[in-house]
């Protein structure tokens, strides 16, 4: 696996103690340059962000067509570069809508439920929030995610660009199965459309796997809070470990049905376009995938002690190992998981390393409870080719320069 | 006498108690007319399709009023999504996805349509508009003659011609494959 030895803890001390020395010198640090305290500011209603901490999304137009006036915008990415842990803070979870964010009022908002089934209802916000609820960690990824790197990668891309489109938080909400008990069941039902109350009323046909059945919730709330209005508000599907765009937004109408509807979102737009000019159709699940977020693309390194870290999640379940290679992908090391993995979670992990100065390339491979492995861009290209948009989840090479600049690579 | 303390989680008992809801208190049953309002979908075999009809000719005038300001003059050039041409590109490295090229129903045309566009104003145009714009948008792609048109029985019969060009994945689809 690793071609260098494990570096002690010893050896870590004496490393980054030289690497501090050229650095910031020592002498220059005083205790006595903090700031004296005193009575800090009144108590507030909301807890707002320091302000030395500057976080924020980016508005994207397309595949390379960013920042964008947010009214071009069509997605939203994430900041993973400054962000740690494995949970995504609830105002930067990621954003997609095919026609903006709906203002819905939940004492007005109804959810049909209908078709295939004993019978039909017409559920309040407040009938849905009297119901037993369920809560679960785990992410949401759009499809788009990755999307910037299918045929070139451009070198001034940062973490938040490349991967910026998948987020993990608590959803809270009811179980999929309780509604379709509600109804009396639907033993004649195999599909299930999803309809949203946005402009576009975007709409999914959902298969009733056992999966589904089992894990689906219609989540009101995100991270102990309702959903915020970009996220759905009042009502969403959520469908752990399944593309995001299933996971229908200000979700208003469930009709039951023996087929695919076969909605412009499930062939026009979200299906995969192979090499041969086919496309492959009902590709739901998010693949085993994996990034490391620092050091990352546009973020500069100096010999010494690197700690890299990143995230890893998939679709199929638990993470089970993360490997980072430091020598683009010639040797293996585990990487250490910092939070225990969770099905259907984004998991951190980290390793600890010292950079030479030498250009290389460095990367992370996760491997899920199915044991799936994530595979690099050769063979993932060799399998999907380059023009499918969606569903990209090759390994992420970030290439170092002798000066220390870390840029996006292809592999 | 009970203690404070049992009061309390009697009266806390009681208070789940009386939020302890039973199936039948969620809800109502909606109207029938309620549920048409809502049920816009539409299904390849043209289920769900309103009643009325439209010709290419009627279809290009709504266009040219509604449409064309963001998808361009014919379904090309415009500001926002192409809508025709583009046949043949899907293998290429350039791959086109419209109407024409890849869209595998001309049913998913009515229906979002009637669902999303025009833009602004999602929900806007008439049956007959929706069935006429329909098919002006399949005439730009060669797939309805110039003095053709659609409704409700002729709109599910339309061959789109990559109708064959998808691949549904096994393990989500599996039982509707099978019954094909
Ligand atoms: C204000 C601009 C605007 C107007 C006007 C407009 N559209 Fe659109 N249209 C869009 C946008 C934006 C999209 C892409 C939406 C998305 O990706 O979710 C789109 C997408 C489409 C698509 C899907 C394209 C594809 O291949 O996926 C069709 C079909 C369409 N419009 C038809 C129409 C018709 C018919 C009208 C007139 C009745 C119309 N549009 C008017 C902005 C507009």
């Amino acid at each position: 696996m690793s071609s260098a030895p494990p570096l002690g803890r010893r050896r870590l001390l004496a490393a980054s103690a030289t690497a501090g020395l050229t650095t910031s010198p020592a002498g220059a640090d005083t205790l006595a340059n903090v700031p004296a305290r005193e009575p800090g500011a009144p108590l507030s209603a909301r807890s707002e962000r320091s302000r030395f901490v500057e976080l924020g999304r980016v508005p994207e137009a397309a595949p390379g067509i960013r920042p964008v006036d947010p009214v071009d915008a069509i997605n939203s990415k994430t900041p993973f570069d400054r962000l740690v842990g494995s949970i995504t803070p609830t105002d930067l979870h990621y954003e997609r809508s095919h026609a903006g964010v709906p203002d819905l009022d939940p004492a007005k908002h109804r959810l049909l439920v209908h078709g295939l089934a004993a019978r039909s209802l017409v559920l309040t916000m407040d009938d849905i929030r009297a119901m037993p609820s369920v809560s679960r960690v785990a992410f949401l990824e759009c499809t788009g995610n990755g999307w910037e790197n299918w045929k070139a990668a451009d070198p001034t891309l940062t973490v938040q660009n490349t991967h910026g489109l998948v987020s993990t938080h608590e959803w809270t909400g009811v179980p999929l199965r309780f509604v379709i008990d509600l109804v009396g069941g639907v033993p004649s039902a195999t599909w299930m459309l999803a309809e949203g109350a946005d402009g576009a009323a975007v709409a999914r046909s959902i298969p009733l796997t056992e999966e589904i059945m089992a894990e689906g919730i219609l989540a009101y709330a995100q991270n102990g809070e309702p959903l915020r209005p970009a996220h759905g508000f009042p009502l969403r599907l959520f469908l752990p470990g399944l593309e995001g765009n299933l996971s229908i937004k200000w979700l208003r109408r469930l009709k039951f049905g023996d087929q695919p509807f076969m909605t412009r979102w499930e062939t026009a737009r979200y299906t995969q376009l192979q090499a041969d000019g086919r496309a492959r159709q009902f590709q739901l699940r998010q693949e085993v995938n994996s990034v490391i977020t620092a050091p990352s693309g546009m973020m500069r390194v100096r010999p010494g002690p690197v700690r890299i870290s990143g995230l890893a999640w998939s679709g199929h379940g638990r993470i089970v190992q993360v490997e980072v290679s430091t020598d683009g992908g010639a040797s293996w090391q585990a990487a250490r998981l910092t939070a225990p993995a969770l099905p259907k979670a984004q998991v951190r992990f980290e390793m600890d390393w010292v950079w030479a100065g030498a250009p290389t390339g460095i990367v992370s491979r996760a491997t899920d409870e199915m044991r799936n492995v994530q595979p690099d861009r050769a063979a993932f290209i060799a399998r999907t080719g380059t023009n499918a948009l969606f569903h990209y989840s090759a390994q992420q090479t970030w290439r170092i320069s002798a000066e220390g600049d870390v840029r996006n690579a292809l592999s | 006498m009970r203690s404070p303390r049992a009061l309390a989680v009697g009266v806390l008992a009681a208070g789940m108690m009386s939020h302890q809801p039973h199936a039948q208190s969620f809800g109502r049953t909606p109207s029938a007319s309620e549920i048409a309002g809502w049920d816009i979908d539409v299904r390849p075999d043209g289920a769900g399709l309103p009643a009325g009809g439209g010709t290419v000719a009627q279809g290009r005038a709504v266009y040219d009023e509604n449409c064309a300001a963001c998808h361009g003059p014919e379904g090309r050039d415009g500001i926002r999504d192409r809508l025709a041409g583009g046949q043949g590109t899907l293998a290429s490295g350039q791959p086109i996805k419209t109407v024409g090229s890849y869209w595998p129903y001309a049913t998913t045309l009515f229906d979002y349509i009637r669902r999303a566009m025009p833009y602004q104003a999602p929900a806007s145009l008439s049956a007959d508009e929706t069935y006429a714009v329909s098919a002006y948008i399949l005439y730009l792609n060669g797939i309805l003659p110039a003095e053709g048109g659609l409704d409700r029985a002729s709109l599910p019969r339309v061959r789109m011609p990559n109708r064959d060009g998808f691949l549904p994945e096994r393990e989500f689809t599996a039982g509707w494959t099978a019954a094909r």
